[in-house]
């Protein structure tokens, strides 16, 4: 591996710059799954059957604490990479720590959320709004779930060998995952949950 | 006994039961013959665990050609059925299933990995690569690809085929009409093979705007490069709402959710709407590369410059963009209202614009130049006024006001296989044997390609011209059988005597390759076609690492231009080459992903949730490992190079 010290750590080696780009292309086309799914949401939104409608079942509160922790979460990652661009390694594995576990902060609050709505009778059977919400909403879950595990795997890797290409470039494209959750949860917090409610 | 009954075919008949005898004596002579030769090592390290682009883009055509076969079984029965008025060849069930998995395979399991396997094996040579960007997803997009088809394939011997179109329209395909297992085959390996195309669509992009060779900028790429550029950016646009599609139609099926149902704020045309977001542009996915090889070979065989670059790169540009405009023209009758319609009507026939540009450009391209009439020349000549008529279709069946006429009849049927056989499926076999050499290192015979381009072109004409007619007169798409009275049989029974010589040209295709296997001389040299672009400055078959040393390029046929103008391609000393190494990882992800299809097919949860914690363990796996590739040194390159002849070494 040729390592060129000109650029920062995570663009230092060829590979390393191919795999930034083609997480990048990946995420182009995560936009358009989730544009897919807020699409269905939309046309769906009202086709409610005999189930319940969406300001029926929305709560604010819950919906504001994971916005909050889910937003910070991004702050926190973003403070784990210029750890890691500084080269301070303890703090960086702080950071992606903190990251992670708001991380399950979220998903813990989500699934009270879920368990709120099969109760109050909004199922994955219930109408075809109640698919689409519970389809779009899981599918941001999943994935932060997915980016937990994914997290943790680097964070042991970070530990065990330090900062370098290697681990510099898995860190960064994770980060811009986790930022693009982020992303897709502010539209989700708009114009599902806000947007529910008005 | 419960357990076992759900793996029964449901309408099962002799024809059945006899390809399930087939299946187990090939897999067990497969079996035999790998132990008695002692194979397994070679298959397992030479092509199972391969990431060589080369070798994973030979998977894909021999998957393709085995494809195409099974299709074609398929067509052959559909055009036996309706050879003759009142026919009771297939009963109404089994004809559904046949023409609703004849119309996926094909266009999901022989015409993608078909082009898959040339953008594998000519991608990277032409922009003067060592591989693709990503090697092991490379292997990953592969053995996806071959889960989903597997996949596909059992159906119909172990729980029953899909029978709801290839399209599987709601509510049609919802648990209600559609009662067995088959169109959760349906939804599950299309889904499996999709994320693989996905992952090929991020691949050939990062690698080609990576990976080019000093020199090349964008507008000196070659043809077949940026067609297969515009398709990969399709299928990042296009392949995202398949995914979502045909996760919400598996739930609906498996977990009873109400996206597609008609109660409970269901909405089948939401199914549709999503289908064709994809489906149109995915017959561009197919298309575009196919429009690169033409461009290829007819500027070869002309000997000269493609006529009109410029205009070739803009009208495919234009034509991606204008593929996600169309859409709805594939549901005209069903009420959308006389603007919808409209609007897309005007932009369905706005595609014809730059389409033509091309065809004007390869005409251009042939008008001066010497043309020789080569086998791969040949399909391109042929391919243009075939084409040609089935774009007139096209445009006929723009009109929405018309439409009321055509829809679902034959004549749309006639349109679409005019449209992908010349287009597609003549362009792989021009591209198969122009590019043969460069796979195998010998020629296909000429005079046995003649006759199968010749078979192939009458047995097309014969089997769908007939078609148009029957369907302006209205003889409806999937029905199973018509009356004497209707007098569609005599033009029908012509239909299935072109199948039958189209069933012929592909024989002797195959013919061609074990008759030129034995027959042909070794060797033919780098550049047996006297070629133009750089994928023929390397040796025939390819070494491993491509190129000895980094090509230099100053125009979009650099290697023509090394020929008559006397640029130099290859300066400077021979180094080391880094490569990736091998891995098992892809190929046991397919077939785990294969045991997690299966189950999700048949509801069996233990082993589906068994199998998806294996496909994270494989990723988990790969996260850790360390595997920097290894190199290949000097020496050991100049070895190589002088058994070819040591033209560069
Ligand atoms: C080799 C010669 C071929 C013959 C004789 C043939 C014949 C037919 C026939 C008779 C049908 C069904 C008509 C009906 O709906 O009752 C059909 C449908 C179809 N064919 Fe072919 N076909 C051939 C090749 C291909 C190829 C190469 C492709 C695509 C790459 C293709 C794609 C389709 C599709 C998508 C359908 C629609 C299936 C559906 O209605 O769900 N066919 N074909
Ligand atoms: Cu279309």
């Amino acid at each position: 591996m040729k390592i060129d010290h000109t650029q920062p750590l995570e663009y230092s080696t060829q590979q390393n710059q191919l795999n930034i780009l083609g997480f990048w292309i990946f995420l182009g086309a995560e936009i358009m799954l989730f544009a897919t799914l807020f699409t269905a949401y939309f046309i769906m939104e009202n086709r409610t059957g005999n189930g319940p409608t969406g300001p029926e079942i929305f709560e604010i509160s819950p919906v504001l604490f994971e916005t909050f922790i889910l937003l910070t979460s991004s702050f926190t990652i973003g403070l784990a990479v210029h750890a890691m661009r500084i080269g301070h390694k303890k703090a960086m594995l702080a950071f992606l720590g903190i990251t992670l576990a708001l991380g399950v902060a979220f998903l813990s609050a989500e699934i009270n959320e879920f368990i709120h709505y099969y109760h109050v009778g909004a199922t994955y059977q219930t109408s075809g709004f109640t698919a689409a919400l519970l389809t779009t909403l899981g599918t941001h879950g999943a994935h932060v779930t997915l980016g937990f595990f994914w997290g943790l795997c680097i964070l042991i890797q970070v530990a065990k060998d330090g900062i370098n290409p290697r681990t510099a470039n898995k860190s960064f494209i994770f980060s811009l995952y986790w930022h693009f959750l982020d992303v897709v949860w502010i539209f989700i917090f708009s114009f599902i949950y806000l947007k529910g409610m008005m | 006994m419960e357990f076992f009954e759900r793996f029964a075919v449901p309408n099962p008949n002799p024809a059945i039961y006899a390809s399930m005898v087939a299946i187990v004596v090939v897999s067990l002579a497969i079996i035999f013959g790998l132990t008695y030769f002692k194979k397994w090592g070679y298959l397992w390290r030479e092509w199972l665990t391969t990431v060589d682009h080369k070798k994973i883009g030979m998977m894909y055509l021999i998957s393709a050609i085995l494809m195409l076969f099974r299709g074609g079984v398929d067509a052959l029965m559909l055009r036996a059925q309706l050879a003759v008025p009142d026919n009771k060849l297939l009963d109404p069930q089994h004809y559904n299933e046949v023409f609703s998995t004849h119309g996926i395979i094909m266009i999901i399991f022989m015409a993608m990995p078909f082009i898959f396997a040339f953008m594998n094996l000519v991608v990277p040579l032409q922009i003067g690569a060592r591989d693709v960007a990503f090697p092991r997803l490379n292997a990953i997009s592969f053995w996806l690809f071959a889960a989903g088809a597997m996949l596909f394939n059992i159906s119909f011997v172990i729980g029953g085929s899909p029978d709801a179109g290839w399209t599987s329209y709601f509510p049609l395909a919802g648990t209600e009409f559609s009662e067995s297992v088959g169109t959760n085959y349906y939804m599950i390996a299309i889904q499996i093979s999709g994320i693989g195309s996905l992952m090929t669509g991020i691949n050939m992009i990062t690698t080609i705007l990576k990976m080019r060779a000093p020199g090349m900028t964008l507008m000196k790429m070659p043809m077949f490069t940026w067609a297969s550029f515009m398709a990969c950016v399709i299928i990042i646009f296009a392949f995202p709402v398949l995914t979502i599609a045909l996760l919400m139609g598996t739930t609906d099926r498996l977990f009873a959710t109400n996206f597609f149902t008609s109660t409970n704020g269901g909405m089948d045309m939401l199914w549709a709407n999503f289908f064709w977001v994809w489906g149109h542009p995915e017959v561009y996915i197919l298309i575009l590369p196919a429009f690169g090889i033409y461009s290829e070979v007819i500027s070869t065989f002309s000997g000269r410059n493609l006529y009109g670059y410029k205009s070739m790169v803009g009208s495919m540009v234009i034509i991606s963009l204008l593929s996600f405009l169309v859409w709805t023209h594939h549901f005209f009758t069903m009420g959308q209202g006389a603007l919808t319609n409209s609007i897309f009507s005007i932009s369905t026939m706005a595609i014809a614009v730059p389409t033509g540009v091309k065809i004007f450009n390869w005409l251009l391209t042939m008008w001066k130049g010497k043309i020789r009439f080569t086998v791969p020349m040949l399909y391109s000549i042929g391919f243009i006024p075939l084409f040609t008529v089935g774009g007139v279709t096209g445009v006929m069946l723009a009109m929405s006001a018309a439409d009321y006429q055509y829809h679902n009849t034959m004549f749309l049927v006639a349109h679409f296989h005019n449209t992908i056989i010349p287009g597609v499926v003549f362009a792989m076999l021009a591209g198969l044997t122009y590019y043969w050499p460069k796979m195998f290192g010998f020629m296909l015979n000429e005079r046995i390609g003649k006759w199968g381009f010749w078979f192939l072109s009458i047995g097309f004409v014969l089997a769908f011209f007939p078609m148009y007619i029957t369907g302006l007169n209205g003889q409806a798409r999937r029905m199973y059988t018509y009356s004497e009275a209707t007098g569609f049989g005599t033009l029908n029974f012509v239909a299935f005597i072109g199948a039958g010589l189209m069933a012929i040209s592909f024989c002797i295709i195959v013919f061609n390759i074990i008759y030129s296997f034995k027959n042909s001389p070794r060797n033919v040299g780098e550049d047996p076609w006297n070629a133009r672009t750089l994928e023929w400055a390397t040796h025939n078959p390819v070494p491993e690492y491509n190129f000895a040393r980094t090509p230099h390029v100053a125009s979009s046929e650099a290697f023509w231009d090394a020929k008559k103008r006397g640029h130099e391609l290859f300066k400077g000393e021979i180094e080391e080459i880094h490569m990736p190494n091998n891995s098992g990882v892809p190929f046991i992800m397919g077939v785990i992903f294969f045991i997690a299809g299966f189950s999700f097919v048949f509801a069996l949860w233990v082993p589906a949730v068994v199998a998806l914690i294996g496909i994270f363990a494989c990723m988990v796996l790969r996260s850790f490992e360390k595997d920097d590739g290894r190199h290949i040194s000097v020496e050991e390159i100049k070895a190589t190079e002088s058994t070819y002849g040591g033209a560069h070494s």
